[in-house]
């Protein structure tokens, strides 16, 4: 037999499996046996999957926390992904969340005993609207698109009350590209703006295409190059004149927290990523949780129900006559809400103004050390994130997918690839506050060796990665034949 | 790269083959050699109408998921079936096998607003 890691290799579960072996023993039962086929219509059953795994407890946890074992996350290493912020999750967050108080209390409690919970949220309103200049909030929205939808939708029930439908929504090419999809959802058509190789939109471009049949302005602040709209007091001015509002996504509010309101620069709905900026889990850790903020004018229309606060009692009010209605089971994904409350209070007003300050420092830290090796095209100070791109690499035919895949030879998970559309061959870093100097340094290099590889020895970044479980998979094929399942 | 000269562009990366009142519609070599790899196609139903300048479907490659502009306005008469089952040709013979609509125009003056070869050519420079 030859030696062999076992961390390397890990067969599919249904590869060890044994006949009538068992991790369980299941009681005898001690009604009649069901056979399936006599009870079941038989275009429910699926016949093409007749052996499914039998193995041992130990070898199904071996098995399971082996592949966990594979898995890159913030827990294991640097993870610069762009537009994404995936900032770490104190742990203090999780201890938090599993308070009995809130990790047992149930939706259909009443409002008395549930209290603690209805505090937790309504307080966390306050913080929101606190750091965005908002006047009221909802935590409903399961995800930052979601909260899109929902800001979107407010704003055609206003309209839609007023007795003026409006139909265009104005979106930049600097917005993330949910906006577009969010915007179309809610019924409206999409008139895009351009920005003119400066990075952010101009009044002029806004002024030219606003009309009074344009309901808002929808933007992403700081942008997802990275910098930050700066004429958006101006351009709010233009919309607001022609009776429009200002949606902003705030799925950036990392860079500004604790620096700059939005609501303070005409900002009339704002979404919040709390799985980006209040460091609750992101990704196949989440769920995600997108409350969105308003300004009063846009109060009434907030989903239902509302939390009420009457001195020291807090309850839940459905008597919301123009209400979008409900866009959520229950009332959201309330233990992501209960981590970003304990983020929020841990860090208090000065620790996040500090994690926004740091988070700016550290990209234009990058910036500035990479800007040599790889290409800027927007060549100036940035918020949280920064887009380089693979001009330079091109020159020998070494793309963007090839020094994302050799950066996991170094161990760093790659940044985004490929977004913004408006780069080509975009490569944009987002290293979050959290990361230590040391940290940054090693990416740095890791960037500038790559950077160099493809000068000495440009088949080595083309074939990355080397070290990996796997090497360069075929995704194309992996797209068009998807294989989604085990099949015998 | 190909600019192939009896052909129109849009700035979008489309291009449009006129014969009589109907167009051919599909995207350009520069759009597929940018988009790498097209795994995934979306286009209108029979009948769609089509506006000029406006979405008409959605291509995706490894990299990317992109919009596709009509070059021009009018009804869809003719969708290309088979490329959505093989979007792949798309990489291989974007002016050819790769047509993706045949549309009647409803206003063929839009034609005029096109790029030619020579001037989508110098566009495509320009933007890379």
């Amino acid at each position: 037999m030859k030696p062999q890691n076992p961390q390397l290799d890990e067969p599919l579960i249904f590869k060890k499996s044994s006949k009538m072996r068992n991790g369980i023993s299941i009681l005898k039962s001690d009604v009649g046996d069901v056979i399936p086929g006599n009870t079941i219509p038989k275009e429910l059953l699926r016949e093409d999957i007749k052996d499914f795994p039998e193995v041992s407890e130990i070898d199904v946890v071996r098995h399971f926390t082996r592949l966990s074992q594979w898995n890159f996350g913030v827990d294991t290493g640097f993870y610069p992904l762009g537009s994404c912020t995936m900032k770490y999750n104190p742990k203090i967050n999780e201890d938090i969340a599993r308070l009995a108080g809130f990790s047992k209390v149930h939706p259909y409690q009443s409002d008395e005993l549930n209290q603690g919970a209805l505090q937790l949220m309504c307080e966390l309103e306050e913080f929101l609207c606190e750091i965005s200049g908002m006047d009221a909030a909802t935590l409903q929205p399961a995800a930052g698109a979601h909260g899109e939808l929902c800001g979107m939708l407010m704003i055609a029930k206003y309209f839609k009350e007023k007795d003026k439908p409006r139909k265009k929504v104005i979106i930049p090419d600097t917005a993330h590209g949910t906006n577009p999809a969010s915007s179309n959802l809610a019924g409206f058509t999409v008139v895009s703006v351009k920005e003119e190789n400066v990075g952010v939109i101009t009044p002029e471009a806004v002024a030219s295409v606003m009309d009074e049949d344009t309901a808002a302005l929808m933007l992403t602040n700081p942008n997802t190059i990275g910098l930050f709209e700066k004429h958006i007091k101006e351009i709010a001015e233009i919309v607001h004149k022609k009776g429009g509002f200002i949606y902003c996504d705030g799925a950036n509010l990392n860079a500004i927290m604790g620096i700059a309101k939005l609501g303070d620069m005409g900002v009339d709905v704002i979404q919040f990523n709390l799985h980006k900026t209040f460091s609750t889990p992101h990704g196949g850790g989440g769920p995600g949780s997108g409350p969105v903020g308003v300004k009063k004018l846009l109060e009434p229309y907030l989903p239902k129900p509302r939390i009420i606060k009457k001195g020291k009692r807090f309850s839940l009010d459905y008597n919301r006559p123009k209400s979008i209605g409900r866009l959520k089971a229950f009332y959201g994904n309330f233990a992501i809400m209960a981590r970003a409350y304990s983020y929020i209070r841990a860090m208090g007003h000065d620790g996040l103004k500090k994690a926004s300050e740091m988070a700016v420092l550290n990209a234009n830290y990058i910036r500035e050390k990479l800007k040599g090796h790889y290409y800027l095209p927007y060549n100036q100070t940035c918020m949280h994130e920064s887009v380089f791109s693979d001009k330079f690499q091109s020159e020998k035919d070494v793309h963007t997918i090839d020094i994302a895949k050799r950066l996991m030879d170094y161990g760093f998970h790659p940044p985004t690839i490929y977004f913004p559309l408006i780069v080509s061959g975009a490569i944009m870093i987002e290293p979050t506050e959290t990361e230590t100097k040391e940290t940054l340094d090693s990416f740095i290099n890791a960037m500038i060796s790559i950077a160099q590889g493809t000068k000495d020895n440009p088949d080595i970044v083309k074939n990355a990665p080397h070290t990996t479980q796997i090497g360069r998979l075929d995704e194309t094929r992996a797209a068009r034949n998807p294989i989604l399942r085990w099949k015998g | 790269m190909e600019f192939p000269k009896d052909v129109r562009y849009t700035k979008e990366h489309e291009w449009v083959r006129v014969e009589g009142n109907v167009a051919t519609v599909g995207v350009t070599d520069y759009a597929q050699d940018s988009l790498g790899d097209v795994v995934y196609l979306e286009l209108p139903g029979d009948g769609a109408a089509v506006t000029k300048d406006e979405t008409f479907g959605v291509v995706e490659s490894v990299k990317a998921v992109s919009d596709l502009y009509s070059p021009i306005s009018g009804a869809v008469i003719e969708i290309n079936d088979a490329l959505v089952d093989s979007p792949e040709v798309i990489n291989d013979d974007p002016y050819g096998d790769a047509w993706m609509l045949k549309v009647e125009m409803s206003a063929p003056a839009e034609l005029k607003e096109l790029l030619t070869a020579d001037e989508y050519k110098k566009y495509v420079e320009e933007e890379k």
